[in-house]
């Protein structure tokens, strides 16, 4: 199969630190690939590498644009998200003080600005940029529906609870209309009951759009139970890569991050 | 409670001690030039009835606090009103007097009537928010009318609306897009300086130098923006600070140009649209307002075409602005004020976004410094100080930063608290501060915190 992201040999460093070092996978399209690993092992780096917040100091990151492979890295990160990769952040980045569904129409910016011909279309109103807008607002309406905001929608995003706030910006992510979608711990914070349903929320758009999902997390029944194939990080360095079933039983994984089975690690 | 008097007087009379320690050598003694060289004067007047403000006031204070609000309302109301009748031994004691009592006093009628001071006044805020604009639209448009409407009245007229301009558009930079700019008063100087030059050097007409005072303006802004906008926050203040000021001392040092800091005289004045001009002896070919309507000449013409003028500028950029606010750039300003990392994440090019910003900002600071140059017919360095930044971006911040009617409010009680205090000379100053600082006390977020959504879902 075809990966939609393949990375190869990426190393970042911070000064003397080597971050990720020499790091080679795939993302396949239309399937959720996790990447697990203890804390500090370069999971949240290798994200902001992918989508252009880190310069890597070596390797590569090409994305499948419709069979041509682009390079990624070194691209900013607004090019790199109008290629169609969008991610969630780990501590939540919402537009705080715009309401729930502003925060949808700017994930729609690049469709909406292209519809609205340099503002011009839309300061005098024409029918072409109406269209397009009223076709933006459709579509936060039914993702505000898929996450059971739509009765908060013109609500300021800070106003939401933090389990709210988590699928606002993951609704956020995938109103931008990616190909691939970086989730940076979305269950962070959140109680099993979220979880669960976070976790067919995921697996659910996924199967929907067609859509690949990178996920960083730590909760491992989630990870387990959704993921199709995972990668393991410790130290900067891939230490295992497999289905679910192989990677619980990776010898080196347990040692290094799982632990025991008699051992609550999640 | 029946301590509390007791109590009351003495948190007065501790006060009042100190406030008299510390006021003693300040107030109470003053170095004098006398024959025989240096001398102490004194004034104790002043430094008694300093003394007995502070005591009154904390007398007061105490009061409310220990319940006794009614009788605070009524007494500290009373002596406000007599504080305007008591000779004072100087003005600004009387207006510390004043104002402090009726500070209080008003502080004793919220608690009466169960609402914090200025806490929770946004559901009426909100019914007030609906019909206030076309209600201040109408009175704007009718202010020339009005019987009351002299020659001064239509001048601050003139300049609150051009504080108004200049804070819609400066809204745009600072409010919208979060970019805090301390130099907008530059913009403003290269919108003059253009419409000077221009209407005085090459015989420009004042409705040819409008759009190139704007595009002059917004030229800058750009060649700014591009290496400026990747600073954020404090850094970009810093740089707009001290792009403000080399705008300045440029213009007072380009003689050849500018003329220094002797200014340009002669800036164009607007024409009845091209068709009549305000003057009571009109050059050959061209004819005088008065006699295009068959009116009597009065010079009072000239200054309500510029009001009305001004008037429809604002306007004009205020539409723009509400009305860009609903298009993706507007709300990607907004975006970027809330989260830069976030909408660099969904595709937005915070560069090309923020300069756009920047760009239509400063064309409208242009137009606003088109019309200062009208208005005043004379252009220098010393109207462009780091003050009227300041001036600004106080507008707009104390407004309520991104809302129009914020800027509104503030703009009249900018321009009018330093025309009411014009007797206080220095004073003015100080008036302005304890009024900004009463704003961010009681209204940290602006006049108006409410903001519109761009869009919303039935």
């Amino acid at each position: 199969m075809t990966a939609l992201l393949s990375i190869k040999d990426l190393t970042m460093r911070f000064g003397g630190l080597v971050a990720i070092d020499s790091v080679s996978f795939d993302v396949r399209p239309e399937a959720i690939t996790a990447l697990i690993g203890p804390n500090g092992a370069g999971k949240t780096t290798l994200f902001n590498c992918v989508t252009g917040f880190y310069r890597p100091r070596s390797g590569s990151i090409r994305l499948d644009c419709s069979g041509r492979l682009t390079e990624l890295s070194g691209q900013p990160g607004h090019c790199i998200a109008q290629l169609g990769i969008a991610r969630t952040f780990q501590n939540i980045r919402l537009f705080a003080n715009m309401t729930v569904l502003e925060n949808l129409l700017v994930a729609q910016h690049a469709e909406l600005m292209r519809a609205s011909a340099f503002s011009i279309a839309g300061i005098l109103g024409l029918p072409s940029y109406r269209r397009a807008e009223k076709k933006a607002l459709d579509k936060a309406r039914y993702w505000l529906d898929r996450v059971g905001l739509l009765s908060r929608a013109n609500e300021p995003a800070q106003f939401l609870s933090y389990g709210q706030q988590r699928r606002l910006e993951i609704a956020r992510a995938i109103c931008s209309g990616p190909r691939l979608l970086c989730l940076d711990e979305p269950a962070a914070g959140l109680n099993s009951r979220e979880t669960i349903e976070l976790a067919s929320l995921v697996r659910a758009v996924s199967q929907e759009l067609g859509l690949a999902v990178l996920l960083i997390e730590h909760d491992m029944s989630l990870v387990m139970e959704i993921s199709d194939h995972i990668v393991v990080l410790d130290y900067g360095r891939k230490i295992a890569e497999g289905s679910p079933a192989s990677i619980r039983g990776d010898k080196a994984v347990i040692a290094a991050y799982l632990g025991e089975p008699d051992g609550e690690a999640a | 409670m029946a301590q509390l008097p007791f109590k009351a007087a003495r948190d007065g009379a501790i006060a009042a001690l100190i406030a008299g320690l510390l006021a003693l050598p300040l107030v109470g003694f003053r170095l004098v030039d006398q024959s025989g060289g240096e001398g102490l004067a004194n004034r104790w007047p002043q430094l008694v009835a300093m003394i007995i403000l502070v005591f009154v006031g904390r007398l007061a204070l105490s009061l409310i606090s220990g319940g006794a609000v009614r009788s605070v309302l009524f007494f500290m109301a009373a002596f406000a009103i007599g504080s305007l009748i008591i000779p004072w031994p100087s003005q600004f004691l009387e207006v510390v007097a004043v104002g402090g009592a009726a500070l209080i006093a008003m502080r004793a009628a919220f608690l009466l009537l169960g609402s914090r001071p200025f806490g929770s006044m946004s559901g009426a805020v909100g019914l007030a928010g609906r019909y206030a604009p076309w209600a201040m639209i109408a009175f704007a448009a009718l202010l020339p009318l009005l019987p009351f409407a002299n020659r001064g009245v239509l001048d601050t007229g003139v300049m609150i609306l051009t504080y108004v301009l200049l804070g819609w558009g400066l809204n745009i930079v600072t409010g919208l897009a979060g970019l805090l700019d301390l130099g907008y008063a530059a913009f403003f100087a290269i919108g003059a300086y253009t419409a000077a030059i221009l209407g005085s050097t090459y015989g420009f007409s004042f409705w040819a130098c409008l759009p190139l005072a704007a595009a002059f303006a917004s030229a800058a802004g750009l060649l700014l923006g591009f290496p400026v906008l990747r600073l954020r926050g404090d850094y970009f203040a810093i740089v707009t600070l001290g792009f403000g000021e080399i705008i300045r001392i440029v213009a007072n040092n380009w003689r050849s140009l500018t003329n220094g800091s002797q200014g340009i005289a002669g800036a164009p004045r607007p024409s009845f649209f091209g068709i009549a001009d305000f003057t009571a002896s009109p050059a050959p070919g061209h004819t005088a307002f008065n006699a295009l309507f068959g009116i009597p000449y009065n010079p009072i013409h000239r200054i309500i075409f510029l009001y009305y003028l001004v008037l429809g500028a604002a306007l004009l950029v205020n539409g723009f602005t509400l009305r860009i606010r609903r298009l993706p750039i507007g709300r990607a300003w907004e975006a970027l004020r809330e989260d830069e990392i976030a909408a660099q994440a969904l595709g937005i090019d915070r560069r090309r976004v923020k300069l756009t910003a920047f760009a239509i900002g400063a064309a409208w600071g242009g137009v606003g410094g088109a019309f200062f140059a009208a208005r005043q017919g004379f252009v220098s360095p010393e109207s462009f100080g780091f003050m009227e930044s300041v001036a600004v971006t106080a507008i707009v911040v104390l407004g309520g930063m991104g809302s129009q009617l914020g800027v509104v409010f503030a703009a009249v009680l900018y321009v009018g608290l330093s025309e009411l205090f014009r007797p206080l000379e220095e004073y003015r100053m100080l008036v302005f501060g304890i009024a900004m600082i009463a704003i961010m006390r009681f209204r940290p977020r602006g006049l108006i915190s409410t903001r519109r959504p761009t869009a919303t879902l039935l």
